[in-house]
């Protein structure tokens, strides 16, 4: 009865989309406030029958009922609560009923706290949102049904992939959802754009809200999901161009690149056309993420050949919203008007030296991940694209990036100082060259590409602190009054700061981790003892136990430094008995921003197992810095004058009124 | 026992300045051949895998790839003939980095033209906009001064 009334909410939640889709549009062509406000209705409506919908597979994965297809192939009755909550988007069907749940969520959202907007934009950006939405409600209706019942229903489930279960999986899939999906807003925002051939600072002061949540989500996504893959699949990689981590790396560029046009619309009313082309690439790949991940394209272009329903579906609404929405862009943009116009060397021609080179990393990360399929449909011919080629050619790009980072927001609106700016910054540069030299003297072995790279993290940092510093007049005023001040100053401006410096935090991390990372791998008995980067792990038993659903082997080391006792570590390896397969769950002790990284190995006939010991060097700033500039994010998002919601100035309702 | 404990331990102790093998029987006796196979095994493809190099993968075939490449190492090929050798046996699908060639020349190049493109047309609207009166307004008439002047005595008035 459960899965038929979701399946039932979920028809529902269609048949509102498709009104939503109608209905407002012609309600904005007569100029009819009642039929435009049906999407507000709707809009919600909507969201009540798809959450009603998801919170019944909910229930249906917690209360085990096999007689579902969806739960049958992805549960199991032993496995813990958390789990089966999670193992919902575990799985194709299931995830894309949560795509669709946290569309109709932000359709809810406008249409809650969109009473500031004018009645045709809410009307045409609702309509549109409900346009991306009926094309997956009817993807999951007719390709992926979560709710489809077995004829003999089996006793027990096949269990959830034992790789997914992990509280990792809990949070990584709705975060980059609401990134992914969170930009579907942006997007919706510049088709009415588009549509009503108006634009202006007020629609650039709505979309960057939207963008920065969408944008903050993504952040915190997508270095979760990296931790996830560095602790559980037990070689310590945390990036590996996958396609797959390619396919949400590409929004995030583009979304990042977005960011910062729109602040310059918002502020100068310049760079209008280019930031609704942005708003529709980025939203255009958050589709093709989808796409890539969704269709099993990625596995074997053969194996999409072979059972293509989905992949073309997919491929199908991938084409109609891309083409459509560039299509709609190229007759369309030229009646909006060019405005603001800026010198070169000011904050605006900053802010585009920052697009021209996301936009061109998203380039490359587009081309690597695409050209293997497209050269394999042209010719037949295998080729694979990989790490070194995405190190090789998406690196450089980074570096006058990050250079000019910290110029940013130094220069002035309209025309800057570069001299004045690179004054300010000669103690973040010089602060930069010591730890160069400091790095150099102290480092051995290693690329020596790596301690230039700490020095420009290094200027990255202190030179957002720079900003920060001249702003509250630290040093060249009272301290007190330099207190008051940094009260007084705007959150947005704290924010640009924090995710700056978030920027050379996680770039020290990685250089760190991939320059100086130590390693032990060896075969070990009980009392050996194994030496990496000054500790001392001696592996002390070897035992098993059992667990819910799964036995698994444990060693325990005894941890020490110098003579010193430090901690003890219990990596293991889980066999999970319903699919047969195993994980490796490695023991990861922090110190500091240090990790020690153990991992088992087979285990061998005479009682020894192999083991593998890395000791990676401030791994964790790898991840601080997104957290930080997340962070960021929230402080800018905090900003009385960004609110979402914030009450427009009352002096301009009068005249309005007086006009009409 | 105790002996073989000893010698293990002895064992794991020497291959310490090593530490740099996939497995531990893999290792070469050469630290300097060793970095090299290592190098080599991050450019080369697990084929069987979704996108890992031998020398991430416990797959037995990335083993096997891994004693390949040390076979060319201490047969003395150079780096590159034993890509090429690999190359040969396995394709072009094997290499992680594809080679700079006809068919891919539009990967390697797309990004830094459209770095360039980008640059350009910047480049080239700037000049545009410079040549068409640039952007610092030209201060205001007498005239204009008069008629802002009336102009902010009205709003103040009807304000």
């Amino acid at each position: 009865m459960i899965a038929e009334t979701g399946h039932y909410a979920l028809v529902l939640a269609l048949g509102l989309a498709l009104i939503q889709s109608i209905v407002p549009l012609i309600g904005a062509r007569l100029r009819d406030p009642a039929l435009m406000n049906v999407a507000r209705s709707t809009a919600l409506a909507q969201l009540v029958f798809c959450g009603a919908s998801f919170v019944a597979l909910v229930v249906l994965h917690v209360t085990s009922d096999f007689s579902v297809a969806n739960v049958y192939e992805n549960s199991h009755s032993m496995k813990p609560l958390i789990y089966k909550i999670t193992g919902v988007w575990g799985n194709h069907e299931g995830s894309m009923l949560l795509w669709v749940s946290i569309l109709s969520l932000f359709g809810g959202l406008v249409a809650a706290f969109g009473n500031n907007l004018p009645l045709s934009l809410r009307a045409h950006v609702l309509s549109v949102q409900a346009w991306v939405a009926s094309a997956f409600y009817l993807f999951i209706l007719i390709t992926s049904n979560p709710f489809l019942r077995l004829a003999n229903p089996p006793i027990e489930g096949r269990d959830l992939n034992p790789v997914l279960q992990d509280v990792g999986l809990a949070v990584h899939p709705p975060m980059l959802y609401l990134g992914y999906v969170g930009f579907s807003i942006s997007f919706s925002f510049a088709i009415a754009a588009l549509i009503e051939g108006r634009i202006d600072a007020a629609w650039a002061r709505w979309v960057r809200p939207w963008t920065l949540m969408a944008w903050i989500f993504l952040t915190l996504g997508i270095a979760m999901g990296s931790y996830w893959a560095y602790y559980e699949l037990g070689w310590g990689g945390w990036w590996f161009w996958d396609p797959v981590e390619n396919a949400s790396l590409m929004p995030w560029l583009a979304g990042t690149a977005l960011l910062h046009s729109a602040l310059v619309m918002e502020k100068r009313n310049a760079l209008k056309v280019w930031t609704i082309l942005l708003s529709i690439l980025t939203f255009s790949l958050s589709l093709l993420g989808t796409f890539l991940v969704r269709s099993g394209v990625l596995t074997s272009v053969h194996a999409f050949a072979t059972d293509p329903t989905r992949g073309v579906f997919i491929l199908l609404i991938l084409c109609v919203f891309i083409g459509g929405s560039l299509s709609l862009y190229a007759a369309r943009a030229s009646s909006l008007k060019q405005g603001g116009l800026f010198a070169p060397i000011s904050r605006e021609g900053s802010l585009v030296l920052n697009n021209l080179f996301l936009t061109t990393a998203c380039a490359t990360v587009l081309v690597g991940t695409l050209y293997p399929l497209g050269l394999e449909v042209l010719t037949g011919e295998k080729i694979s694209v990989g790490a070194p080629f995405f190190n090789l050619t998406f690196g450089p790009l980074f570096v006058p990036l990050l250079i000019a980072v910290p110029f940013g927001p130094m220069l002035a609106w309209k025309r800057g100082d570069l001299l004045g700016a690179a004054q300010r910054l000669l103690a973040a540069g010089i602060g930069a060259l010591l730890v160069l030299a400091l790095v150099w003297a102290w480092a051995h072995g290693g690329s020596a590409l790596a301690p230039p790279a700490i020095a420009l993290a290094v200027f990255v940092i202190l030179g957002s602190l720079t900003d920060l510093v001249e702003r509250f007049g630290l040093f060249r005023v009272p301290f007190a009054t330099a207190l008051r001040r940094a009260r007084g100053l705007p959150r947005s401006v704290w924010g640009t700061a924090f995710a700056h410096a978030g920027l050379g935090i996680a770039l020290i991390g990685i250089v760190c981790e991939t320059t100086w990372n130590s390693e032990y791998i060896g075969t070990m008995k009980p009392d050996d003892v194994a030496r990496v980067a000054g500790y001392e792990l001696k592996l002390d038993d070897l035992f098993q136990r059992q667990g819910p659903n799964y036995r698994e082997m444990i060693a325990q080391f005894d941890v020490s430094r110098d003579g010193r006792a430090v901690s003890t570590m219990t990596p293991s390896k889980r066999s999970f008995t319903t699919r047969g397969a195993s994980t490796t769950e490695a023991a990861l002790l922090t110190r500091g921003a240090s990790q020690l990284y153990v991992s088992l190995g087979d285990a061998t006939a005479e009682g020894a197992i192999a083991v593998r010991i890395y000791h990676k060097p401030f791994v964790l700033l790898i991840w601080w810095g997104p957290v930080l500039m997340a962070f960021g994010g929230v402080l800018s998002l905090s900003d009385r004058r960004l609110r979402v919601g914030a009450p427009k100035p009352a002096r301009i309702q009068p005249h309005l009124q007086a006009a009409e | 026992m105790l002996r073989m404990i000893a010698a293990i331990v002895a064992l794991t102790l020497l291959a310490m300045p090593v530490a740099h093998a996939v497995q531990p029987d893999e290792i070469m006796a050469d630290p300097a051949k060793e970095a090299r196979a290592r190098e080599l095994s991050r450019e080369l493809r697990c084929m069987v895998c979704q996108n890992q190099s031998i020398d991430d993968s416990e797959a037995p075939l990335a083993r096997d790839l891994r004693l390949l490449v040390r076979e060319r190492i201490s047969a003395g090929d150079s780096n590159s003939q034993v890509i090429d050798f690999l190359v040969a046996r396995y394709g072009e699908f094997v290499l992680l980095k594809p080679r700079f060639e006809r068919q891919t020349l539009l990967l390697w190049l797309l990004a830094p033209l459209a770095l360039l493109a980008g640059g350009a047309a910047l480049w080239l609207q700037m000049r545009r906009r410079a040549g068409s009166g640039g952007d610092v307004p030209s201060p205001l008439t007498p005239e204009e001064e008069a008629r802002l002047a009336a102009l902010m005595s009205d709003d103040a008035k009807s304000g």
